[in-house]
């Protein structure tokens, strides 16, 4: 550990992480942990062939975009606290949070920003619209190669007309959130991070 | 059908006549010694010649025990064969219920012909012969990432759910003799705890039978069966420590002590015999390629050797047998030829069938006995206390164990790990062995008739009551086709959110032992030629992986208007069918478990389909399924290229003649690219290449034709 002494984790950084994302000290640690042995080029970011190399990513048919995701915009590298920054969307909502008065900017952790982070996966040109392209394109991405494209492009089709309430054919996120009203977001997007 | 069932019955009446293992008598021996002009009364089959030869005789004496041993498993298999020949009687009853109740009758006319009790199951034929090869299939097969995953939880339900059932059934059957002190009032709280001991232990036999038919995800089969394997070292130390207390003048505190060190001696040790026999028979298999056919006997030798060698040291043999089994298999399938892994895998099934066959009609066979001694108070409350206890047990360990999980165990699953809790040959096996006292046939009575129980009863109505509570919680409003894609897609986002964060602890310990096996072991233990055909195949990954990103960079082809007209409900349900079967199933959670008649490879593999480095030269897309189905079946892409390295290996030596007729069957359909490719193929030299393949379209799959090189690395 001594070559990487310039990127141990120090405790100003491990406070503000708290602060900003939530995550206890010893999740911090140990996820700071997981990101080093990541980092095979040791240089204290993560480029996108870092997250390639883990191999259950690899064939995880959103991948890339999942990878894309922890990437800000434009930008090869991310660091520790981007790192935290988008896995504290999946922290389980604490009940003592729920009781958090609504003036407060809101945890990364919400229900709204965790179905923001969804969102995300599907509207790769951030115009806050789910066209039916980008809609046919994760589709396909899930569902593989045994179903043709006018089968593909009336799921996609079913699933703008259930959500599209403006009548413009795409989803918009308030469109999202509503037909997601149902689903349990709060409990299905939640990783338990053991502390 | 019917003629099966009167060909079984009459063979097995044959060796009941003739008698068989005790307390069967010596049989009647049918023919004399020749002597001259000496005729016996009970012969009869000799002739009266004087000095002549005999021209037929028939000396059955000399082949007694082979011939009976031949007979009993003919019947057991022709049973078998009939049960699946019946029709609809599978889909109602399960295999072991028929298979006992064809016992039963066999027991009944032996007990009829010859008026005696028929021969019963010894524990030592139970232990020795009949239930190695159930175990040692299910190790083989066991799927590792899974059950290492969920290995807390197994330890759990195995160690602390059995104490929990052995300690409450003892001292509430203890209540019980004491209330009904009339009858049972010399049952001492010993016998009772001896009697939990055996009586709480889930068996692995019965348990795999049933849940065959079930159709479980794999998450709770390898739960119960894990937990039914690994408790077994539990079970069998109580049962031990019981046995010795009963023996002993006193029991004290130190003895209690010195029996829960024994528990983690006999776990451990189990697990140490087994990875040394495992280690050494890794070892042997690579030196295998020389005298390939005998490769897969290696495999049965060493995990018979080191289920003995643990069974002499009073060690769990299970237990050591499914470590050897696990540790041995990585490193035999990469070492020998894909033929000989077929005949492994293929010889595991059918032996395990045959004895998972056995035990269940000798079960039948020996409830036919003279031994029973029945006792109201004392069989009814046992099968009560058995299902009472198991299910708070479950109930109470489970709200425990789901705060440190990441799947909860539903209410389903704890409905079916507690009611699938069967009992079977190794409770019958054990009571038998049990120092005779006066009410030890009341034990046997009971153990067989809960187990017949749990078997009949349970067995045959766990099926309908699942379907019954999944149709309970199906009543609720069908999802809209948005919200099965969105939570689907938060599924798979999920699923790579994890993967990032790695699996806490596990992970580590997981990503530690990879470098290890890495590093030493997998170099000591596979064959130099297997070893440098994983870098060919970890190249051709990466490649294939960075094919797959450049695919999802090309903007697909989509009709730009879209229809807004109404779907009509024929058309919602084709797609919501088409969503089911088709949106991918992540994290090997849904897939349903192994089968115990057929292989996973017959099943699911199209033999054609490899996972396939597409050539620049031609513009299609591969199919992603394949490599996702690949990746899916098996562990990890360490097993995976362990699958493909093998199919390389065949193509190398068995396919590159074969692979010329399937290159014509495709060029006829297929475009005119590749029959560019195939001229370019029969142009190049042959040593620079192993033997491309070709997929064939398979019945109403897209046509979607692959061809793939594999360079050398030089």
């Amino acid at each position: 550990m001594g070559s990487r002494a310039s990127t141990l984790l120090r405790e100003e950084e491990i406070e503000e992480i708290k602060k900003e994302t939530g995550f206890s000290h010893s999740q911090i640690t140990r996820l700071y942990s997981r990101f080093t042995s990541l980092d095979k080029g040791e240089n204290g970011t993560l480029s996108r062939e870092d997250f390639q190399r883990i191999p259950e990513l690899a064939i995880n048919p959103l991948g890339d975009r999942i990878i894309n995701a922890f990437f800000p915009e434009g930008e090869d590298q991310v660091n520790f606290r981007g790192f935290m920054r988008t896995l504290a969307h999946f922290r389980p909502i604490e009940d003592n949070e729920k009781n958090k008065n609504a003036t407060t900017s809101e945890p990364l952790n919400s229900r709204t920003n965790k179905l923001l982070f969804a969102f995300r996966l599907y509207d790769l040109d951030r115009d806050d619209k789910i066209s039916r392209d980008e809609l046919l394109q994760v589709l396909r991405m899930m569902v593989g190669v045994n179903i043709s494209d006018e089968q593909l492009g009336s799921i996609a089709d079913r699933t703008i007309q259930e959500a599209d309430t403006n009548g413009d054919n795409s989803i918009s996120f308030n469109e999202f959130i509503k037909v997601l009203e149902k689903v349990d977001v709060e409990q299905k997007m939640s990783i338990r991070f053991l502390h | 059908m019917a003629a099966l069932w009167t060909l079984s019955l009459l063979l097995s009446a044959y060796p009941g006549c003739l008698g068989l293992t005790p307390p069967a008598e010596l049989p009647q021996p049918h023919n004399q010694p020749p002597l001259l002009g000496f005729n016996s009364s009970s012969g009869g089959l000799s002739m009266d010649l004087p000095v002549a030869l005999r021209v037929f005789s028939m000396d059955y004496h000399h082949v007694q025990a082979p011939f009976e041993i031949v007979l009993w498993i003919m019947l057991a298999s022709l049973a078998k064969l009939g049960f699946h020949w019946s029709g609809r009687v599978p889909a109602v009853v399960p295999e072991s219920c028929l298979l006992i109740m064809v016992g039963l009758l066999v027991g009944g006319v032996i007990y009829g012909v010859r008026h005696s009790a028929p021969p019963t199951l010894s524990a030592n034929s139970f232990f020795l012969f009949l239930l190695p090869p159930i175990v040692l299939d299910a190790g083989y097969f066991l799927p590792g990432r899974l059950f290492f995953e969920n290995l807390g939880t197994i330890l759990w339900y195995a160690v602390l759910g059995t104490l929990w059932n052995v300690l409450g059934i003892g001292l509430s059957l203890y209540g019980v003799c004491l209330l009904a002190q009339s009858s049972l009032g010399d049952v001492s709280l010993l016998h009772c705890l001896l009697f939990g001991s055996l009586i709480a232990a889930v068996d692995p036999v019965a348990v795999l039978s049933v849940f065959q038919e079930m159709h479980v995800n794999d998450q709770l089969h390898i739960l119960v069966f894990g937990e039914s394997l690994l408790n077994d070292a539990v079970t069998v130390v109580l049962y031990k420590l019981f046995e010795s207390f009963l023996r002993l003048p006193s029991v004290s505190g130190v003895d209690v002590l010195l029996g829960g060190c024994r528990v983690v001696m006999v776990g451990l040790g189990g697990l140490c015999v087994g990875l040394f026999f495992g280690l050494v028979a890794a070892l042997t298999s690579r030196f295998t390629s020389r005298a390939q056919v005998i490769a897969p006997l290696f495999v049965f030798l060493y995990s018979y050797l080191s289920y003995l060698t643990s069974e002499m040291l009073h060690l769990s043999g299970i237990m050591a047998i499914v470590t050897c089994a696990v540790t041995m298999k990585q490193y035999v399938e990469a070492n020998v030829s894909e033929r000989s892994n077929t005949s492994i895998q293929y010889f595991l099934k059918m032996w395990s069938s045959v004895s998972e066959t056995l035990i269940f009609i000798f079960l039948g066979v020996s409830t036919i006995q003279d031994v029973h001694m029945w006792s109201w108070p004392f069989v009814c409350s046992t099968l009560l206390l058995c299902l009472v206890w198991r299910a708070t047990g479950v109930l109470l360990l489970t709200a425990v164990v789901n705060k440190f999980r990441r799947n909860a165990v539903t209410f389903r699953d704890q409905f079916i790990i507690a009611y699938g809790g069967l009992r079977g040959a190794i409770c019958f096996s054990l009571v038998f062995l049990i120092d005779d006292f006066p009410k030890k046939r009341l034990f046997i009575t009971t153990t067989i008739v809960v187990i017949l129980f749990t078997v009949f009863v349970q067995g045959m109505t766990i099926k309908p009551l699942v379907e019954l509570l999944d149709v309970k919680r199906k009543k609720r409003a069908l999802p809209t086709v948005s919200e099965e894609i969105h939570s689907r897609l938060i599924d798979h986002l999920l699923a790579g959110i994890e993967d990032v964060v790695g699996y806490w602890g596990q992970h580590y310990w997981k990503d530690k032992f990879e470098q290890f096996n890495k590093k030493y072991l997998r170099r000591f233990l596979i064959h130099e030629d297997h070893q440098a055909r994983s870098s060919i195949l970890r190249v051709y990954q990466e490649l294939e992986r960075r094919e797959q990103r450049g695919d999802e960079e090309a903007p697909p082809i989509v009709d730009p208007h879209s229809n807004s007209r109404p779907l009509l409900p024929e058309e919602m349900d084709s797609i919501r069918r088409i969503l089911s079967r088709n949106l991918q199933n992540f994290n090997n959670k849904q897939t349903p478990a192994y089968s115990r008649h057929t292989l996973h490879q017959d099943a699911t593999k199209d033999k054609i389909r490899r996972p396939l480095y597409r050539h620049q030269s031609l513009g299609e897309r591969y199919t992603y399924d394949t490599i996702t189905h690949w990746s899916q079946r098996e562990d990890r892409e360490f097993d995976g290229s362990h699958r493909a390295r093998a199919g390389l290996s065949r193509s190398h030596t068995v396919c590159s003649m074969s692979s010329r007729p399937i290159l014509q069957d495709c060029m006829v359909p297929a475009a005119s690219a590749q029959a560019q490719q195939v001229d370019r193929k029969t142009s190049s030299t042959r040593e620079d290449r192993i033997s491309p393949q070709h997929q064939i379209p398979m019945g109403r799959a897209p046509k979607k034709h692959l061809s793939f090189f594999l360079e050398n690395e030089k």
